[in-house]
């Protein structure tokens, strides 16, 4: 009896690591960025060029930062949730431009809409690169100490900020 | 009415040399705007240490590539950074340094030896080692199992003559 036991464990095992590992999605790397310091930058806003913003503005508040690009598919998938997520006024979030030209990206806000309590223009994406970005949009969850907590890679999702996001803002703003 | 091909080639080269002889002009008549285009991936040796750093990373929008290879934008932006990094006279550990601490472990086709990855380094040859262990224990269980036939004086001579028939009706 031992003779099949043996390869159908085996077998099983086998299987439940390939069922794991292809359910796993490859492209969510874990940032190294996550409990450590926001790398500072300043960067010029989108709807006042000559005004600039940098983190330490947002010093004492927990807030997003949502990398976003008018050029970038995905975002338009996640934007009516950071709307939504803006009229509760629960986190503020600062929108990153991502190497993008202002004109379509102020057109972009225009037509749907604008949840960003301001938004600030990396044009030649050295901040991304900064903030490790590889996949428009990701999100970033910073607490009042300026230290980044979460990092959504890809569209945020309801079933994520009510999941993971929202409960720890709360948290975070205890 | 249709033009026969060859005319139509030698129409189509005339006019690319005419591009090109354009272009040189230009760049003859200002070279500094050429310069403007790239100025540190003309420097051989900038961008020699570029492409061997590059090539032992991975660019993570197309994960099967490296970032010396990859057409990604990010890919493009990140080799621009590289090159200045050299320019500024950074070592390879203090760029490679630059790309683990944003990007992780993973950006490296050859991960650090450590904890985390100590089953990705050995896990192999684990396997391997339980693979070669297996095979020997069953090959001596089986050793055991097939235990040497006693034959009996009669049986061993049958045996004999059996073996010496085949024989003679194999050769020729």
């Amino acid at each position: 009896m031992t003779r099949f036991l043996l390869p159908l464990g085996i077998f099983i095992v086998l299987v439940a690591f390939l069922a794991i590992g292809l359910n796993l999605n490859p492209r969510e790397v874990p940032s190294p960025l996550i409990g450590k310091p926001a790398p500072a930058f300043s960067l010029p806003r989108l709807h006042q060029p000559e005004a600039k913003f940098a983190p330490q503005d947002m010093q004492g508040k927990v807030w997003l930062l949502n990398v976003w690009a008018s050029w970038c598919v995905s975002c338009r998938q996640e934007h009516p949730i950071l709307v939504e997520l803006a009229k509760t006024g629960l986190v503020p979030i600062v929108g990153l431009n991502y190497k993008d030209q202002r004109a379509d990206a102020l057109k972009w806000l225009d037509r749907f809409g604008d949840p960003y309590t301001l938004s600030i223009v990396d044009a030649e994406g050295r901040v991304g690169i900064d903030y490790g970005v590889y996949g428009v949009p990701e999100t970033y969850l910073i607490d009042k100490a300026g230290a980044i907590r979460f990092k959504q890679i890809g569209p945020v999702t309801q079933d994520v900020l009510e999941k993971t996001i929202l409960p720890l803002v709360a948290e975070l703003n205890k | 009415m249709k033009k026969p091909l060859t005319t139509e080639t030698q129409r189509h080269r005339g006019f690319l040399c005419f591009a090109l002889l354009c272009v040189l002009c230009v760049s003859a008549v200002n070279p500094v705007s050429a310069k403007e285009a790239a100025p540190l991936a003309q420097d051989e040796a900038v961008e020699k240490r570029m492409v061997t750093i590059t090539e032992e990373l991975r660019c993570l929008v197309c994960q099967n590539e490296s970032l010396a290879a990859s057409r990604a934008d990010l890919a493009q932006d990140l080799r621009r950074e590289i090159r200045e990094q050299i320019g500024q006279g950074k070592s390879d550990k203090e760029i490679l340094d630059f790309m683990v601490g944003r990007y992780g472990d993973f950006v490296r086709y050859r991960p650090p030896l450590k904890g985390t990855t100590l089953l990705l380094w050995f896990g192999p040859f684990a396997l391997l080692l339980a693979g070669v262990a297996g095979l020997v224990i069953i090959l001596r269980r089986r050793a055991r199992r097939v235990a040497p036939a006693n034959l009996s004086a009669e049986e061993q001579k049958k045996a004999e003559e059996l073996l010496k028939l085949g024989e003679s009706e194999l050769k020729p």
